[in-house]
């Protein structure tokens, strides 16, 4: 177990935290804002989805080789944004439940890739390979930076620009912040908007970065994941960073152990375990056990003025 | 319009307006949507095995909608019924295996008993986490899937797999634990179509629900908290034990449909077995209104949807048998976007209501337009 | 400055404003009264955008303005001190001041230059507060002086104050009128939304009188009385005595030793109180809102969890520390809630599963195979006699409770609970937002059950209510019992001046 803690290690885990990040950054918008977002995982999906048929058409099609990956990254950035735009509007719009749209979108999108990569590419739910050299860029140091630049920007934004402030005081008290003279479903419509791009870029990262095509459910609940990394995090940008890191460690030992490692007894070790783990830290801090986790006042509340 | 004509004409609405949505996707694709239709929902009235599976598909979407619907009834939304569903399948899996020797007479309750229970108590821990720690039932049920789907793959990768067996999957159940085929009893319908006494259950399940909730003083108490927790403290009822039991409840009925799955079609606990069926709950009990007969209607139209995207996939060209789940998916947002349909309709009237006002007081339609 | 016009606005069924028309001049102190529900808050928030009125317009210095929404009265000068306080509670003082009207640019949030622009507005005008304070951590008072500085930052010329006086006691409200007088030197527009008259002479300029959603009288301070505010408000004279025989007091049913009830943010809001309560007597508590009395009536009802009390609650000698309001109620001790959509009625059920709520579990209500069911003909018989004995309108068993008037919900409530003869009756706020024929009637209910031997302790806002109600009265200031008076003697100064100063 000593060389557990290898350099490959800690590389798949950057690796594999990255989509989490991304996805749970943007639903820290998206809820400090009071909108919940269980649809991150849809979201994700969307984006995955996209960003690997954009990439595989611009390659082959259009043949811009290199530069295909980050159309196609564009691609389901705006996807993201085009799922978030649906879920926006129902939500903020029509003060639909937000649990129950979340879930809505969360079964569409289940479809929708399957459905579309029927009709495009005659497959039951997959896009075609794409090249390897064709590819968002792996190095771990360059994610690495590039997600500790990003966590750092969402920090400020949060907590020392004007924005940050009225996204903060819309989920606390959004009856507050509309006598402010702050509007509230904008800030709840630029929050959930971003969330979208944010998940929308995660998801793209998993399929055209940690992997080379898109598959059928390839997300497998990490827009879940991402929700309980924010949970976990306590809706704040650095802890959710963490929180992120420390689940894609997880997720990265269970893939490292997977039939190399053998229990004393001679039996594999199961990995079952580890994968929960996410999942029992999340409803453990969520009691309270750890620190307790108190979500924005108005998590999950539509805004309504006259009643 | 009387109540009953207002209850059926939104989700009738809402159906409508997917259907729409949908086809114009399907034209997108570059097919027909009535053909892609008449093979969704045609194969659905064949008899017998058209209506045999689309029966049987229902069986396990009236069990979890009546379990979301027990949630919503006392202000909880439990998205957990698909990790209940797996504990309670496994466990009567388990029950199945372990006393496989016992009578029919014993081992049928008993797995029963099983499916009931492990699924009562897989939704009692939302429950009680909610009522001791007040955090919130939808993650924890969330994230109580996650852990549910990977204990019972566990326990059947590690302990009960067939040695060899390259599926996951456990080992067969005891005979004495099977539940009869509809074939059984039917004439003239096979019994090679899995659809058994669990659907029966499941009818049953819906009246008895309505009773629960609507006739006994327990249903009022857990009505009554999902309707104002506060009044509901203030006329001595116990809020905490009204959202452990309703999740307990909850539970139990997702659970049941482990009695589908396990006793009455594979005779094994098999791993990934559920096609969302606890998300599909949601949908049947929103679009059945949160009430028995409505889940009934809802399970039907889903389960026949499910069946027939078999025929899609085989004889349309560009069209999959995912279009049942982008059905599916837009029919909940147009079910929780309710507003969206009276903003339509609103609209309109607003327009008139103004054109009114215009008449007595001109001062105001600046304003208004 | 400000002018509304034929302002009219409905929710639902509910005409709130009926063609209202307002004129307020520049640099004078308006007052708006009139009873709840009158709709003067409706209309002051159509003027800060928070609604938008069905029809009529609103012009600013003359000019007609599309008000919007809260924004847009900002930017016209208008600013608005909502009676239950806008503000963040986990930001900061200069966070909550500074919302909406951010200074620095959109790249960078100054919260230093705004902290000090905040300390020279609390100089000017008397508000002191820290701007870096959280504004959980701040008391009502404070609170409000952040409100207003709020307003004063986005340099409002026009100040609409919703209820400000309801969370003040006297003495506040003194230092309160001082700093309104100040504002209105320095050339501001004050608009006070009240129902207390005693305020509206000591303070205001001018007055226009609101009643049923209409205006129904525009007068000069100068120029009227109390009496005749009064009047105009109510529609008719006042009447302010409620007849009843002398009290036949019997033996004590409610005692409470050394209470303490502690709010689920840790702070005391009952203070080690002691009082008793014997059969046949009204025991009134007066005060200022929110000095206690919710959380005492809370925690005598049951609805406080053991942990959060201290002291001792006794009722008919058994003690009811850790019994819960189930139990209670089967005690004897009924409660009429101050709030009755929040506690007291299921809005979605129907009248009749309204008039079971407390009863539903146990015969005869609950049937067959031990309780368990409930009995429908049963249901409908209670339902149909609380109907018919309270006067409930429509009187249809089947509509939900949200389909009625405020009155009627009231009577329904009213009407359950003495449908189980209580031996102890606590009641708050019973007329809120009751219209006058059916506040009369609940009076006359409540002696009755007085005059039946039930005990009956009474907490009300309205001073005039309880103190013509009560047998004996106790004040009640910041928790602590500061005194009790005969009702039949003392004097409303007397009673005043114990609500502000406490001990």
């Amino acid at each position: 177990m000593k060389d557990i803690l290898t350099f490959s290690l800690i590389a798949s885990t950057i690796r594999l935290a990255t989509p989490l990040v991304l996805a749970a950054l943007g639903g820290l918008f998206s809820e400090r804002s009071g909108v919940i977002n269980i649809a991150l995982e849809g979201k994700m999906l969307a984006g995955a989805f996209t960003a690997a048929a954009v990439t595989h058409a611009v390659d082959t099609r259009l043949g811009m080789g290199n530069a295909s990956p980050w159309i196609g990254l564009l691609a389901g950035m705006i996807a993201g944004l085009f799922i978030a735009a649906i879920y926006a509007v129902t939500c903020i719009k029509f003060k639909a439940d937000q649990v129950v749209s979340g879930a809505a979108i969360n079964i569409l999108m289940l479809g929708i890739p399957g459905f579309l990569s029927g009709a495009f590419f005659l497959s039951s739910g997959s896009t075609p390979q794409i090249p390897k050299d064709h590819l968002l860029p792996q190095s771990p140091v360059v994610i690495a930076i590039s997600i500790v630049a990003l966590v750092l920007v969402i920090w400020y934004v949060i907590y020392k620009t004007p924005f940050g402030l009225r996204l903060r005081s819309v989920g606390e008290n959004p009856e507050a912040a509309d006598a402010a003279g702050v509007s509230v479903s904008k800030i709840r419509y630029s929050g959930v908007l971003i969330a979208g791009l944010l998940a929308g870029m995660g998801g793209a990262y998993l399929s055209i970065g940690q992997s080379s095509l898109f598959t059928r459910n390839m997300t497998a609940g990490r827009g879940f994941i991402a929700l309980a990394a924010l949970i976990f995090g306590k809706w704040r940008p650095l802890q959710t960073l963490l929180a992120c890191l420390l689940f894609g460690f997880t997720e990265a030992v269970s893939i490292q152990m997977q039939g190399v490692y053998k229990l004393p007894s001679g039996d594999d070790i199961p990995v079952q375990f580890i994968q929960m783990v996410p999942y029992v830290l999340t409803i453990v801090v969520l009691a309270g056990f750890i620190g307790a986790s108190r979500p924005p006042r108005a998590l999950g509340i539509p805004y309504e003025k006259e009643k | 319009m009387p109540k009953l004509a207002r209850d059926l004409l939104f989700p009738l609405i809402a159906v409508v307006a997917a259907f729409i949505v949908g086809g114009i996707l399907i034209l997108l694709v570059g097919d027909n949507p009535i053909e892609a239709y008449r093979l969704l929902l045609g194969s659905a009235v064949s008899w017998p095995d058209g209506i045999g599976y689309t029966l049987f598909h229902a069986t396990p979407l009236i069990f979890t909608g009546l379990a979301v619907l027990v949630g919503f009834r006392c202000g909880l939304f439990n998205i957990g019924a698909e990790g209940q569903l797996y504990i309670a399948a496994f466990a009567t899996a388990w029950v199945g295996i372990t006393f496989a020797n016992l009578s029919s007479w014993l081992l049928i309750p008993f797995c029963f008993a099983a499916a009931i229970l492990s699924g009562a108590f897989w939704g009692a821990i939302p429950g009680v986490l909610k009522a001791r720690f007040g955090s919130h039932e939808v993650i924890n049920t969330i994230m109580l899937n996650f852990i549910a789907v990977a204990l019972v793959s566990y326990f059947t990768q590690y302990h009960y797999k067939v040695p060899g067996d390259p599926i996951l999957q456990t080992a067969p159940i005891g005979a004495g634990a099977h539940i009869a085929r509809l074939g059984k009893f039917v004439p003239g319908f096979p019994e090679r179509i899995p659809l058994n006494v669990a659907f029966l259950l499941a009818l049953l399940c819906c009246l008895l629900v309505y009773v629960f909730l609507w006739r006994t003083k327990w249903g009022y108490e857990i009505r009554a908290t999902g309707s104002n927790p506060f009044a509901a403290e203030y006329g001595g009822i116990s809020i905490r034990k009204q959202i452990v039991l309703a999740m307990a409840v909850s539970g139990a009925l997702a659970g049941m449909v482990g009695i589908n799955e396990v006793l009455g079609y594979r005779y094994r606990y098999y791993d990934g077995f559920s096609d969302n069926y606890g998300f599909t709950g949601i949908a049947v009990a929103l679009l059945g209104r949160n009430h028995p007969v409505g889940v009934i209607l809802a399970a039907l139209l889903f389960a026949a949807l499910q069946h027939g995207g078999i025929y899609v996939d085989g004889f349309s060209e560009h069209v999959t048998k995912d279009i049942v789940q982008v059905l599916q998916g837009i029919i909940i947002l147009f079910v929780a976007a309710e507003a969206f349909f009276k903003w339509l309709v609103g609209r309109r009237q607003r327009v008139i209501g103004t054109q009114h006002v215009n008449l007595e007081n001109p001062v105001i339609v600046s304003k208004e337009i | 400055m400000l002018e509304l016009r034929q302002i009219t606005k409905r929710f639902g069924d509910v005409l709130a404003n009926d063609q209202v028309d307002i004129v307020v001049k520049p640099g004078t102190i308006h007052a708006i009264v009139g009873e709840n529900g009158a709709g003067k808050s409706t209309a002051m928030r159509i003027a800060y955008g928070f609604y938008t009125a069905d029809s009529g317009e609103i012009l600013v210095d003359g000019q007609v303005r599309d008000i919007r929404s809260p924004h847009d009265a900002i930017a016209l000068g208008i600013g608005m001190v909502h009676q239950h306080f806008m503000l963040v509670e986990t930001m900061t003082v200069a966070e909550n001041i500074v919302l909406g009207a951010e200074p620095g640019s959109t790249l960078a949030l100054d919260l230093k230059s705004a902290a000090s622009q905040i300390r020279q507005l609390s100089e000017e005008f008397k508000l002191a507060v820290n701007p870096n304070e959280p504004v959980e951590h701040l008391s009502v008072g404070q609170q409000q002086r952040v409100e207003l500085l709020k307003a004063l930052y986005r340099h409002a010329r026009l100040l609409i104050l919703d209820e400000p006086t309801a969370v003040l006691t006297p003495l506040e409200v003194e230092e309160f009128f001082a700093i309104l007088r100040r504002m209105r030197e320095q050339g501001k527009t004050v608009i006070i939304i009240t129902h207390k008259l005693s305020e509206v002479l000591a303070i205001s300029d001018e007055v226009t009188v609101m009643r049923d959603g209409k205006v129904v009288g525009r007068v000069q301070t100068k120029e009227t009385n109390a009496a005749e505010l009064a009047r105009l408000m109510v529609g008719r004279e006042v009447l302010l005595r409620v007849e009843k025989p002398d009290a036949e007091v019997g033996r004590p049913e409610l005692e409470v030793r050394n209470l303490s009830v502690t709010d689920i943010f840790g702070t005391k809001r009952v203070n080690d109180v002691s009082f008793e309560v014997r059969s046949g007597e009204i025991v009134g508590i007066a005060g200022v809102e929110g000095n206690g009395q919710t959380e005492l009536i809370e925690a005598l009802a049951g609805l406080v969890e053991p942990a959060r009390i201290t002291g001792e609650i006794n009722f008919e000698g058994k003690n009811l520390n850790a019994l819960g309001a189930r139990v209670r109620r089967e005690l004897g001790i009924a409660h009429i809630p101050e709030d009755r959509h929040r506690r007291g009625l299921l809005l979605d059920f129907s009248l009749a599963e309204n008039a079971i709520l407390g009863v539903h579990y146990r015969p005869p209500i609950a049937a067959m195979a031990g309780s368990i069911f409930l009995d429908d003909n049963a249901v409908q018989r209670r339902a149909s006699e609380i109907i018919q004995r309270f006067d409930v309108r429509p009187p249809n068993a089947a509509l939900p409770a949200r389909a009625l008037s405020g009155g009627n919900q009231q009577k329904l409530i009213i009407g359950r609970e003495y449908h189980v003869d209580p031996k102890l009756l606590l009641v708050s706020q019973p007329t809120r937002g009751v219209d006058i024929g059916a506040i009369e009637f609940i009076h006359r209910q409540l002696v009755s059950l007085r005059d039946n031997g039930c005990a009956i302790l009474l907490v009300s806002a309205e001073l005039e209510e309880v103190t013509s109600l009560s047998d004996r009265l106790l004040i009640i200031h910041n928790g602590l019992i500061a005194g009790e008076v005969d009702p039949k003697v003392a004097t409303l100064e007397e009673i005043g001046l114990l609500m502000t100063r406490g001990h």
